[in-house]
């Protein structure tokens, strides 16, 4: 579903990404941990194009895209790749001038052109699947950080995506309040959605991914299954933010 | 009793003056500023949109267009329209001249106030739009602008109120708006203190009211503005 070859990315002189190769099979969930700077953000933001990488390539579905130094792609060509993906930011970015429900009609009306009330009815679906139905007519600054981000899920699912990507999608919300956004992740991780997630949950990623990745300063680290990670790595690095992470 | 003879005339005098000079503001000042006003506003939101979108001709006819209209006073402007275009053969009438005066000024300030609240709005909403699909002009149309729209609120409702005021410039190319017949009945009866207090009064009755106008719009767009 998703394959990264020799991803590189650097702003100005600073090399952040230095060869990703990856891949994620459909259904499948990839955990991305590692160290503050190692560049798990910007992988992220490559995926869905809001960064362009400097060299490499990324497939996802059946859309490839080759990258050189000034490349140039089309607005459609990059509109039509992002569709592909869903993206659940840490910080939510919920659009405040629209109620709950319009945020999640919002894509599907102007980019999918479904009707108003065919993406209505698809909103209060997934508001209901994350628990949310009786907030449908407020506005975001009116719930809760793990209600918003819940909203933020909901509409990247509208979307139909075929991969979801989080970005620390809990780590601005307060602790009591994590419990219940990791729930609805896990629920979309059984349900056979292919997700990138970005996080600094190690239970999380034991218990739900299929693949960890371990990233350090640009590079992939070390990869594997949660048990080749967690318990059975000898790599140093990997050893050493663990510790850290249990703390 | 000289005393009680001044004071009965004075008194005559404004209240005989009061309904004129009320009407010149009914009939020029209102009119000049709600026409300036909007128009100024069609002008500035074109010229914020010119300056952001990336297309260096338009940027740079956005620029230049703020950089003198906003660099040069406001009198000598309206002075170059009314009294400086006749001599290469384009006469405007007094009004006209006023509107397109005030239009191209207020345009070049508003537009300012406009594009500081499209850039105010944060990084993090482009970002959602174009990871929902949206294009650029998508994210601008359904996301960024009315966010901004709601936080240019307050300050273009403070450029609205001082227009009011400004309008009085207009006197000076001979529109006979509230200031300029106020000048008028104090040229005829020589009781110019008294007769721009009652200016005065007369201007800050139509900017109180537009004051709680701007603080009524304000509240309703209150509601949902982002943090
Ligand atoms: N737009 C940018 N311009 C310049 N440097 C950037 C930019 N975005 C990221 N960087 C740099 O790239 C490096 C990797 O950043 P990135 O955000 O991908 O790390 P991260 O692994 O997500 O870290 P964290 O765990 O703190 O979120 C950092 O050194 C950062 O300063
Ligand atoms: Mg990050």
């Amino acid at each position: 579903m998703i394959k990264l070859e020799n991803l590189y990315k650097s702003f100005g002189d600073i090399d952040v990404l230095k060869g990703i190769n990856l891949e994620v099979e459909k259904g499948k969930t990839a955990v991305v941990i590692g160290p503050s700077g190692s560049g798990k953000t910007t992988l992220l933001r490559c995926l869905n194009l809001l960064e362009i990488p400097n060299q490499g390539s990324i497939t996802i579905g059946e859309k490839e895209l080759q990258f050189q130094s000034g490349t140039k792609l089309k607005p459609n060509q990059m509109t039509s790749f992002r569709q592909q993906t869903g993206m659940v930011f840490q910080s939510y970015n919920l659009f405040p001038h629209l109620t709950v429900v319009e945020n999640i009609m919002e894509g599907q009306v102007v980019v999918l052109k479904r009707s108003k009330a065919e993406a209505k009815k698809r909103s209060l679906d997934l508001l209901a699947k994350v628990g949310l139905s009786d907030r449908a007519d407020m506005y975001p600054h009116q719930l809760s950080g793990g209600q918003q981000q819940r909203v933020g899920i909901a509409r990247a699912m509208a979307m139909d995506p075929k991969v979801l990507l989080f970005d620390e999608p809990t780590s601005a919300l307060d602790p009591e309040l994590v419990g219940e956004v990791l729930k609805v992740m896990k629920d979309l991780a059984e349900e056979g959605m292919t997700m990138v997630v970005v996080t600094h949950e190690m239970e999380f990623a034991r218990d739900v991914a299929d693949q960890v990745i371990f990233m350090d300063q640009g590079i992939i680290a070390e990869k594997g299954t949660p048990e080749e990670i967690f318990t059975l790595s000898t790599n140093p690095r990997t050893q050493q933010f663990l510790n850290k992470v249990a703390r | 009793m000289v005393l009680d003879e001044r004071a009965e005339r004075i008194i005559g005098i404004l209240s005989d003056s009061f309904f004129p000079i009320l009407k010149a503001g009914l009939y020029f000042t209102v009119p000049l500023t709600l026409i300036t006003f909007t128009l100024g506003l069609i002008l500035a939101f074109f010229t914020a949109i010119a300056r952001i979108s990336g297309i260096k001709p338009l940027v740079a006819i956005a620029k230049f267009y703020v950089w003198i209209f906003r660099g040069t006073p406001l009198l000598v402007q309206l002075f170059i329209l009314f009294y400086g275009l006749p001599s290469v053969g384009i006469t405007l009438d007094p009004f006209p001249a006023a509107v397109l005066g005030f239009t191209l000024n207020k345009g070049a300030y508003s537009s300012e106030i406009i594009r500081a609240a499209i850039l105010s709005t944060p990084k993090g909403q482009w970002e959602a739009a174009y990871s929902i699909g949206m294009t650029r002009a998508q994210a601008m149309r359904r996301i960024i602008l009315p966010q901004a729209i709601r936080v240019s609120v307050p300050p273009l409702g403070n450029s609205f109120i001082s227009l009011v005021k400004d309008t009085s410039l207009a006197a000076t190319i001979t529109v006979t708006e509230m200031f300029q017949k106020g000048q008028q009945v104090a040229a005829a009866t020589y009781e110019p203190l008294w007769l721009y207090i009652e200016v005065a009064f007369i201007y800050l009755m139509f900017s109180t009211v537009l004051s709680y106008a701007q603080s009524m719009l304000e509240r309703r767009f209150d509601r949902s503005v982002a943090k």
